[in-house]
């Protein structure tokens, strides 16, 4: 009986909070949902009701609550409960095949990614595949790992990095141009420009810790963007570079339509696009290993230990003889350094940049990447970029979307929406990313995995 | 020199607005130590609930008088943006107050995304143009103030003064300050530690939507991503006057206002907001505490 009046009592709480839920979804969302505001035909600003749309969010509002508070709390609070009785939590030794080789099998999965879209979509077909999916989302597990250096490594919190990257594109594209510099000189070179500007950046605000460190570069990406967007007598301001020329393959082919050693022509293939593609894939993935590599070694040298121990305790480490000046320039510059790589791949691969490719927002979505992924740990980055880069490309995807919500209905416009609404849930829920936890790679005896909620940034 | 007074009123105007938006970041900042980065957008947001409220009133009571539709413009802003951060900071901030120190500005930064592209949305992104509300301007010689700015500065000024003295007077500022300086202890000796914070979030928020309407009105024009700009300008002025302190969030934003308005007339527009952020970084690497703020002491 008592089990029965328990219950009861967690329905009529779990009624009671949805109508809460019910009253405050009303209140928030009455003006912005229930009233849409549009221009007539003389372009006057005008409004509409839309109740209907309002009632679904509060129905939904409502619904969920109820759910949340009468049965999956409950649930939870159970298992929690469950746990603890039974003492240590599960330790599980025995890794399957799957977990032990995941690596391997990704890297492998990577490499035949390309033909195996070209075989189940044809050569024009697997366009889509390797260029919007593949490209894509390679250049943002590129991005977030060399922004990982600075956050998850150095716990140095960066929300300019986007600069970097903008630095990288804009080498790229105009010294190609005015120089006529083939891609193979001009990588390396955008990479040590954008770590010259790390270090540029990073040496005023070396003192600075924590969030004020985060609105310096927040001010500081923004200023580049601006210097693009007005220094119109070299970047072209708004209008943006275009015709950046195509990387060559390593300068025996090209993949110039005009040019005499075309790669499809030596090869004798069909003219598509497809191939330079397909190329570009490789070279990212390339440039991809090369940061996870860089990454995993610096991690076990000297200069990694102090970025983690800079990370952990920024006092202890400056009272160890840690020189924390050098360290933290070095984690800016190869931080940077990654970005200027990136950034001069994007712009051959788009042949066109411009100051809206580098907005504050893409800032965001790297260390949303970053920090969704679980700092420091390479795997979870990359996992993240693949849902949340990937997830929101599928999303273009989803015509079925239009037969369900109506012809107007774009599926892009959520894209922002549900990456932002990504953030807050992992990091209400899981505030150490999808993977919490990291093999440490300095250790006594026996290696034992770190939870994440050891680890901290900067603040000690 | 009458240039340079003309632009000094602008200035002013602009500042007043920034100052606004400046209270709610550094009120947070110092209760929580979290900066709030969707302050920009509850800002926004509060221009478009004054929007849509105008255009309401506007379409069911032709005549109104200008002054009250201002107020009730100004009140449904401020109930409607309270209610928003009021939800935001118990949705997402609160359940993260024990975490690590970058997740609430993580968090942040998300429902700053959620929020200007909710208005998207829900809105659509074009322009929103409203007709000019206060039209009267006044001469002095070759100087032109409008009504608008002058209603713009004596509301920052009332405003100001009511906060100063709720924060400096009443026990609910009491609770607050006393929140802002021990959390723990402060809930031991019997302060609503969760409720002070709440509040702290409602009465910044409420005072972003006075700084929305107030832009609606001086610009005549929303638009979803007018968060971002504004908010930074604001937290630079909140970092400027020294964040935690009320009176310097407002010089902050005078300071901002005046700098942005003269940089325009005396160097190049383009570059406006190249100098406040070259302002913000000097700021904080050269005088961190800013012109008003206490020096934080590092403890081990």
């Amino acid at each position: 009986m008592a089990q029965s009046s328990d219950n009861n009592s967690l329905m009529a709480q779990a009624a009671k909070e949805a109508l809460v839920a019910a009253a405050v979804s009303f209140g928030l969302f009455i003006l912005y949902v229930g009233i849409e505001t549009y221009q007539d035909i003389n372009n006057a600003l005008v409004w509409r009701t839309r109740w209907g749309l309002l009632a679904v969010f509060v129905v939904i509002a409502a619904v969920s609550r109820f759910l949340v508070v009468g049965f999956i709390k409950p649930h939870l609070d159970k298992r929690k409960r469950d746990k603890a009785k039974a003492g240590i939590p599960e330790v599980s030794d025995g890794k399957n095949f799957f977990q032990r080789n995941f690596l391997k099998i990704a890297l492998i999965g990577l490499l035949i990614y390309p033909p195996l879209s070209v075989m189940l979509a044809g050569t024009q077909g697997s366009l889509k595949y390797v260029d919007n999916f593949g490209i894509q989302i390679l250049i943002y597990v590129m991005l977030a790992w060399g922004l990982n250096i600075v956050v998850g490594l150095a716990g140095l919190l960066d929300l300019g990095y986007v600069a970097f990257y903008a630095v990288g594109a804009y080498s790229y594209a105009l010294l190609s141009q005015q120089f006529g510099l083939s891609f193979w000189v001009l990588l390396p070179l955008s990479g040590i420009l954008a770590a010259f500007w790390g270090v540029i950046l990073g040496f005023p605000v070396l003192r600075l810790r924590g969030d004020y460190l985060a609105i310096v570069t927040l001010a500081f990406g923004e200023i580049i963007r601006l210097v693009l967007i007005n220094w119109t007598a070299v970047t072209k301001g708004t209008f943006g570079i275009s015709g950046i020329p195509k990387a060559s393959f390593f300068g025996i082919w090209s993949f110039d339509v005009g040019a005499a050693n075309n790669f499809t022509k030596a090869w004798g293939l069909s003219m598509s696009s497809a191939y330079y593609k397909i190329f570009l894939f490789y070279l990212i993935l390339a440039l991809c290993m090369l940061t996870a590599y860089v990454t995993i070694k610096l991690r076990r040298m000297p200069i990694g230990r102090a970025w983690e121990a800079l990370r952990e305790d920024e006092i202890a480490c400056r009272s160890l003889g840690i020189n924390t000046v050098t360290t933290k320039l070095t984690a800016f510059a190869i931080g940077a350094m990654i970005g200027g790589f990136a950034g001069a791949f994007f712009a051959t691969r788009q042949g066109f940049v411009s100051p809206e490719s580098f907005v504050f927002l893409e800032s965001a979505v790297i260390l949303a990447i970053v920090v969704l992924g679980g700092m420091g740990s390479l795997t979870g980055i990359a996992i993240a970029a693949i849902v949340m880069v990937g997830g929101t490309e599928l999303l273009r995807e989803m015509e079925f979307l239009k037969h369900v919500f109506g012809p107007d209905f774009t599926p892009e416009l959520y894209r922002m929406l549900l990456f932002g609404l990504a953030m807050i849930v992992v990091m209400v829920f899981k505030p150490r990313g999808f993977v919490g936890s990291r093999e440490p790679t300095a250790f006594l005896k026996e290696r034992k995995a770190v939870a994440g909620s050891f680890t901290k940034e900067g603040h000690g | 020199m009458e240039y340079f007074v003309q632009q000094l009123a602008n200035g002013l105007t602009l500042g007043s607005i920034y100052g606004l938006i400046a209270i709610g970041y550094t009120m947070v900042y110092g209760i929580i130590g979290m900066i709030n980065f969707a302050h920009g957008d509850i800002f926004m947001l509060g221009a478009f609930a004054a929007l849509i409220v105008f255009l309401i009133l506007t379409s069911f009571f032709a005549g109104i008088p200008v002054a009250l539709a201002l107020l009730v413009m100004l009140i449904a802003a401020m109930l409607m943006t309270s209610l928003w951060n009021w939800t935001i900071e118990r949705v997402a901030y609160r359940p993260l107050r024990g975490s690590f120190r970058l997740a609430p500005l993580i968090t942040a930064i998300g429902m700053s995304i959620v929020l200007s592209n909710f208005i998207q949305v829900t809105q659509g992104p074009r322009n929103k143009p409203i007709p000019s509300l206060v039209t009267d301007v006044y001469h002095f010689g070759n100087i032109t103030i409008s009504l608008k700015q002058i209603i713009i500065v004596a509301v920052t000024a009332v405003l100001l003064t009511v906060f100063w003295y709720i924060v400096n007077k009443t026990p609910l500022g009491r609770a607050q300050r006393a929140t802002e300086q021990d959390r723990k202890m402060a809930a031991l000796l019997g302060v609503d530690v969760d409720r002070t914070i709440s509040i702290t979030f409602i009465m910044g928020a409420a005072l972003a939507a006075v700084a929305g309407t107030m832009y609606l009105m001086y610009y005549g024009v929303a638009t979803f991503n007018d968060g971002f700009i504004p908010g930074v300008k604001a937290f630079t002025a909140a970092v400027l006057g020294g964040i935690g302190s009320l009176p310097g969030a407002v010089l902050g934003g005078l300071l901002i206002g005046l700098i942005e308005s003269l940089w325009s007339a005396y160097f190049t527009i383009a570059y406006k907001d190249v100098a406040t952020f070259a302002l913000l970084a000097f700021v904080l690497i050269f005088k961190p505490t800013g012109i008003l703020g206490r020096p934080e002491v590092e403890k081990v």
